[in-house]
């Protein structure tokens, strides 16, 4: 590790792309300066904010010696590169493309049909709720019988799952629809049990009563 | 480990298909190329099997190993695997970030807007589709500034993962030209990537497999058609 490295993050308190962000430093040892964006009002983020991420004016940003990189799984993929302690992504090329393949379906299936579910009208969460029953059945089968999706410890995959881990059951609460379910996905509800309970990742989760205030207001009332 | 058939099941006009076609040529890998019948037919017992989760193509099959799937990350299951071929992502992590985060961009951002111009019904529709779909190329013209550095590609001298990412576009990108009366990637607005284009499509790599313009747009004008007709959404596609 370079002497002198100068790593920030920007991010926010709730949101679960951030969190993954430092959930790869701190497993890889890495020190950070971390920096809370207000994302919830758009005019307060910050000039610093819309001028490393100009594309999507979002966070996380990753600001290593100066040099800004946007986009969660893209800043995972950086980390790894950069700092080589506790690698989050398997050697074998197949088992890398693997390790992609649940990253990306955990952002473009799953995460998608989770906020459907949480946050969409009274009378259209059934359908939506069954599809994150779904979503998460597939994603069950990657476990494959392991303690983790990294195996005996936590990847990547593990990582861009946090807000299944965590964030799925507040929501779970606030609607009162079934979506991670012990008895229909033992496995997956398992290891939600597994990756709160791991010191590194319990570093990196949001205090529960203030994401669950953010989830009540914006859940529709049933 | 780099031993073993290599198969791509694709379709001819897909862009995601042709993006493990011009990698592998890259690398200098033969394989044999699995034409499904285009998308709107029904979905082959092959890819249904080899692709559960998406049913889409591309799918990556090398010798025993289970199939993969996502145009993305078989390019960087090509590259990693046939490791001693040139290289297609850049070597330097940020570089490669930066790749990454572009590619990213075109399949989750632009692409979806490109999709949006493609069945936008009154010109209300089709004027914001395109404002979003020329935003996106001018970005993409900047980066090509920021990437290249001055040589011919996004990957430098030669062509890289975003070049193929982008490149694999610019056959949909003529057909959205030709269908508007637009104008999206020229001499005037783009300079970089009309240059890039051109040097692009006459690559070795990509020169037989980048589809022929007219017959794109024969089947898009089916595809749009179906699409209207069954009224189905874009993002089915």
């Amino acid at each position: 590790m370079d002497m002198g490295d100068e790593v920030k993050v920007f991010g926010s308190w709730g949101s679960p792309f951030s969190r993954r962000v430092e959930l790869a430093l701190l497993l890889k040892g890495v020190p950070y300066e971390y920096i809370e964006e207000d994302i919830f009002v758009f005019e307060n983020k910050s000039p610093l904010l819309l001028q490393y991420n100009p594309v999507h004016k979002k966070v996380p940003v990753l600001l290593h010696n100066g040099k800004p990189i946007a986009e969660s799984l893209v800043i995972l993929e950086y980390i790894e590169e950069t700092w080589k302690a506790n690698p989050i992504l398997p050697e074998d090329p197949y088992d890398k493309a693997m390790a992609r393949f649940w990253a990306k379906f955990l952002d473009d299936k799953c995460l998608p049909a989770i906020r459907k579910a949480a946050f969409s009208p009274e009378n259209e969460r059934e359908e939506a709720a069954e599809e994150v029953r779904d979503c998460l059945k597939t994603l069950e089968s990657a476990l494959n019988g392991k303690r983790f999706f990294g195996g005996d410890a936590i990847g990547m995959v593990d990582i861009a799952a946090n807000f299944v881990g965590f964030w799925l059951r507040i929501i779970q609460e606030v609607t009162g629809e079934e979506l991670l379910s012990v008895e229909k996905l033992p496995e997956l509800f398992k290891w939600t049990e597994e990756f709160v309970s791991c010191s590194v990742v319990k570093k990196c989760l949001p205090p529960k009563d203030k994401v669950l205030d953010v989830v009540k207001a914006r859940v529709a009332p049933k | 480990m780099a031993s073993g058939e290599v198969k791509v099941l694709g379709t001819w006009a897909s862009q995601f298909a042709m993006r493990p076609r011009i990698a592998l040529n890259i690398k200098s890998v033969d394989y044999e190329f699995i034409e499904e019948k285009n998308l709107l037919e029904e979905k082959s017992q092959l890819l249904l099997q080899s692709n559960p989760v998406h049913k889409k193509v591309p799918v990556l099959f090398h010798g025993d190993n289970k199939p993969i799937c996502e145009s993305l990350i078989i390019l960087q299951y090509i590259d990693e695997t046939w490791s001693s071929g040139p290289p297609i992502l850049p070597s330097d992590p940020y570089d490669r970030a930066t790749a990454r985060f572009w590619a990213a961009y075109l399949d989750d951002k632009w692409y979806p807007a490109v999709k949006s111009l493609g069945i936008a019904e009154g010109d209300e529709a089709k004027k914001t589709a395109m404002a979003q779909v020329e935003e996106g190329v001018a970005l993409m013209e900047e980066a090509f500034g920021n990437c290249s550095k001055g040589k011919g590609f996004f990957g430098g001298d030669e062509i890289g993962y975003l070049d193929i990412a982008f490149g694999s576009f610019l056959g949909w990108l003529r057909v959205v030209e030709k269908f508007n009366g637009a104008k999206l990637i020229d001499e005037a607005k783009t300079p970089g990537l009309a240059d890039w284009a051109e040097r692009l499509c006459s690559h070795a790599a990509v020169k037989d497999v980048m589809p022929d313009a007219d017959k794109l747009a024969e089947f898009a004008m089916i595809v749009v058609a179906k699409i209207r007709g069954l009224g189905l959404a874009a993002h089915s596609l």
